[in-house]
C-alpha cells in the first residue's frame, strides 16, 4: 500500500517540468495541511534535524496510527503533507516494516537542500520511533 | 564591469548576492594557485633548493603585504591561521583563557561566542555581553558599566556583524577597553574587503583577519597581534617550523610569527591571498566605497518599497549586509525559492542564534553586497523576491 502511495505522489511531481513549478505545488500542498492545535506545538513534538520547525504528534486509532504534522515554514510543510500522506493510517507494523530506501524514487534530494534532507530523515526516524512505541 | 576580472561570473548564471558567507576569487589569485602547485610546489621554511626558496619568498611577501595592509608595525605582529575562527579560538585559548572577565557583545556570532562556552563561561559566569541598542547599535554606556565592574578583561567584538552588517565604531570600544586596563580583540572577518584597516590608528590588541571573504582563497586568515604582546603569548600548538632547538630535555622555539605557525601551513593559499590584497589596491578603497554605497541604498530603497517589509539595520550604521524579513513568511522558504530563480542570498539565523533569539525571530534573509555587484543585480533580485513573496502568500 505505501508503495502505490509513493508512486502516485511521483506521478504527481513528475507533471512540472521545472522546479519553481514544483515548488509551487509542494507549497500547495502545504497549505492543505491542517494546522496543528497550538497546544501540540511544543518542544517535545519537534522533529530533531530539521532547519526549520516541524512538530510531529501520533496517536493510535484501533490499530491505525493517525500522525499530525504542521512547519512554520511553508514548503517544509508541504513536505510534510508529502511524509504523511505515505505514513498516515497504517499499522505499527507496516509502518516497521517498511524499507524507507523506497523513498528514494521520489527523487526529493534533487529538489530539496542537503539540510532539508535531514529533516525529512528525522521526521521518518520520529515516525518509526512513533511505530515501534505503538506495536 | 568588475565581474569581468572574476571567472565565477563568465561560468555561472547565478545573481551572486551572498558575499558575506563569501567572495568570489579574481583570476589573479586563482593564477598564483596553479602557478605554485605547477611550477615550485615546495615546502616553506624547510629545505633550501630553489623551489623551496622560492615558495617560502613567496609565502612571505604576503605576510609583508599584509602588515602594509593594515599598517602593523612589524612582520613578527602577523600570523597566517585556517581563518578568522581559528584565530579566534588561539587567542581564546592561550591568551584570554586567564581572565577573569570576557566581555563580548549581543550580536556576535558563534565563532565569537562558542570558543567562551568551551571554557565553561556562561553569562555573568565569566562571560558578560554588552547589550545592542534597538537600531542594532552597540550599547557604550552598557559597555562602561561593565567594564567599570571588571576591570583587567579580555574583550572580543565583531567589527561589521555578519547578520546585519553593523559597523562598530572600534576606535572607541579599543580607548574605553584600554582606560579600564583591558585587551580588545576584534573580529574583521566583514572588514578587510570594504574599508581600510589600520590596526594603529585603531588601537586594537588582536585583530582576526579572513583570506576568503576578502577576495582570497578559502582556509587561510591571520591574525594580528600587538607587538608587545607576543611575549605574552604561549605558543598554541607546536611541531614542525616552530622550534629553534630540540633535545629530549627541551625544546626552544623561534620567535613569532613562526612558533604560532606549525607544521606545513596552506602554502598555496596564503601566497594567493596576496594577489587579493593586490588587487584590492589597485582598485582603492575609494572606488570601492563608491560603489558599493550606491548599491547598497539603492538595495535598501527597492526593498522598502517591498510590502509587508521588516528591515532591521538602517543604512547609516550599517555596510553591505541588507538583513530582513518578509511578515508571516518563513526566511528560509523564500531563500530556497530565490536559489530556484538562481539568486545566492543566505536565509536562515547566519550562526548568530543568540541575536535572533533576543530578536524573537527564527532568521532573516540576508543580501550582501560586493564591489563587483551592480544595480541590475538587484533589479533581478528584487523581481525574484516579489515573486517568491506572491507564491508564500495565504
Amino acid at each position: 500500500m505505501i508503495e502505490s502511495r509513493i508512486d502516485s505522489i511521483k506521478d504527481d511531481l513528475e507533471l512540472f517540468d521545472d522546479d519553481l513549478q514544483k515548488y509551487e505545488y509542494i507549497i500547495d500542498l502545504g497549505k492543505s495541511l491542517p494546522n496543528l492545535e497550538e497546544e501540540h506545538k511544543k518542544d517535545e513534538n519537534l522533529v530533531q534535524g530539521c532547519t526549520s520547525k516541524v512538530w510531529l504528534i501520533c496517536e493510535k486509532k484501533d490499530d491505525i496510527l493517525v500522525f499530525k504534522a504542521d512547519s512554520n515554514a511553508a514548503i517544509v510543510k508541504g513536505l510534510v503533507k508529502i511524509i504523511l500522506t505515505i505514513f498516515n493510517n497504517l499499522s505499527a507494523k507496516e509502518i516497521l516494516d517498511f524499507d524507507t530506501q523506497i523513498l528514494q524514487k521520489l527523487n526529493l534530494q534533487e529538489i530539496i537542500t542537503p539540510n532539508r534532507q535531514s529533516g525529512v530523515q528525522g521526521m521518518i526516524k520520529r515516525i518509526k520511533e512513533y511505530a515501534k512505541a505503538f506495536a | 564591469m568588475y565581474k569581468n576580472d572574476f571567472p565565477f561570473f563568465k561560468n555561472s548564471s547565478v545573481t551572486y548576492l551572498d558575499n558575506a558567507a563569501t567572495t568570489q576569487k579574481p583570476q589573479a589569485v586563482l593564477n598564483k594557485i596553479l602557478e605554485y602547485y605547477t611550477n615550485y610546489c615546495s615546502n616553506t621554511h624547510r629545505s633550501n633548493h630553489g623551489d623551496a626558496n622560492k615558495a617560502t619568498k613567496e609565502f612571505e611577501e604576503t605576510r609583508t603585504i599584509l602588515k602594509e595592509f593594515i599598517n602593523a608595525k612589524d612582520e613578527s605582529e602577523i600570523i597566517f591561521t585556517k581563518g578568522v575562527t581559528e584565530s579566534l579560538n588561539m587567542v581564546a585559548s592561550i591568551f584570554a583563557k586567564e581572565f577573569k572577565t570576557i566581555i563580548i557583545s549581543s550580536i556576535e556570532h558563534h565563532s565569537n561566542i562558542t570558543p567562551w562556552h568551551m571554557q565553561n563561561r556562561t553569562l555573568h559566569q565569566g562571560l558578560e555581553v554588552v547589550n545592542i541598542k534597538e537600531n542594532l547599535e552597540f550599547d557604550f554606556e552598557h559597555f562602561e558599566e561593565l567594564l567599570k565592574a571588571n576591570p583587567n578583561s579580555f574583550v572580543s567584538i565583531t567589527h561589521v556583524s555578519n547578520a546585519f552588517g553593523v559597523k562598530h565604531n572600534i576606535k572607541k570600544i579599543a580607548k574605553l577597553t584600554h582606560k579600564y586596563n583591558s585587551y580588545l580583540m576584534v573580529d574583521g572577518a566583514q572588514s578587510l574587503a570594504h574599508f581600510e584597516i589600520d590596526v594603529q590608528d585603531l588601537d586594537v590588541d588582536f585583530y582576526a583577519i579572513s583570506s576568503h571573504k576578502t577576495y582570497g582563497p578559502t582556509g587561510v586568515g591571520a591574525l594580528y597581534v600587538k607587538q608587545e604582546l607576543l611575549e605574552k603569548l604561549k605558543t598554541y600548538q607546536t611541531g614542525g617550523a616552530t622550534i629553534n632547538d630540540v633535545n629530549f630535555q627541551r625544546s626552544l622555539m623561534l620567535s613569532s610569527p613562526y612558533k604560532f605557525e606549525a607544521g606545513t601551513q596552506n602554502i598555496a593559499d596564503v601566497i594567493a591571498f596576496k594577489e587579493a590584497l593586490k588587487y584590492i589596491k589597485n582598485i582603492g578603497y575609494k572606488t570601492i566605497h563608491t560603489i558599493e554605497e550606491e548599491i547598497y541604498s539603492y538595495l535598501h530603497n527597492e526593498l522598502k518599497k517591498i510590502e509587508n517589509i521588516i528591515l532591521y539595520n538602517n543604512v547609516e550604521n550599517s555596510i553591505v549586509s541588507k538583513s530582513f524579513n518578509i511578515k508571516d513568511i518563513n526566511s528560509e522558504d523564500i531563500g530556497i525559492l530565490l536559489d530556484k530563480m538562481h539568486i545566492a542570498v543566505r536565509a536562515g539565523h547566519h550562526c548568530a542564534q543568540p541575536i535572533m533569539k533576543k530578536l524573537n525571530i527564527d532568521g532573516t534573509i540576508r543580501v550582501s553586497i560586493a564591489f563587483y555587484n551592480t544595480k541590475e543585480d538587484i533589479d533581478i533580485f528584487i523581481k525574484a523576491l516579489k515573486k517568491a513573496i506572491t507564491m508564500l502568500k495565504d
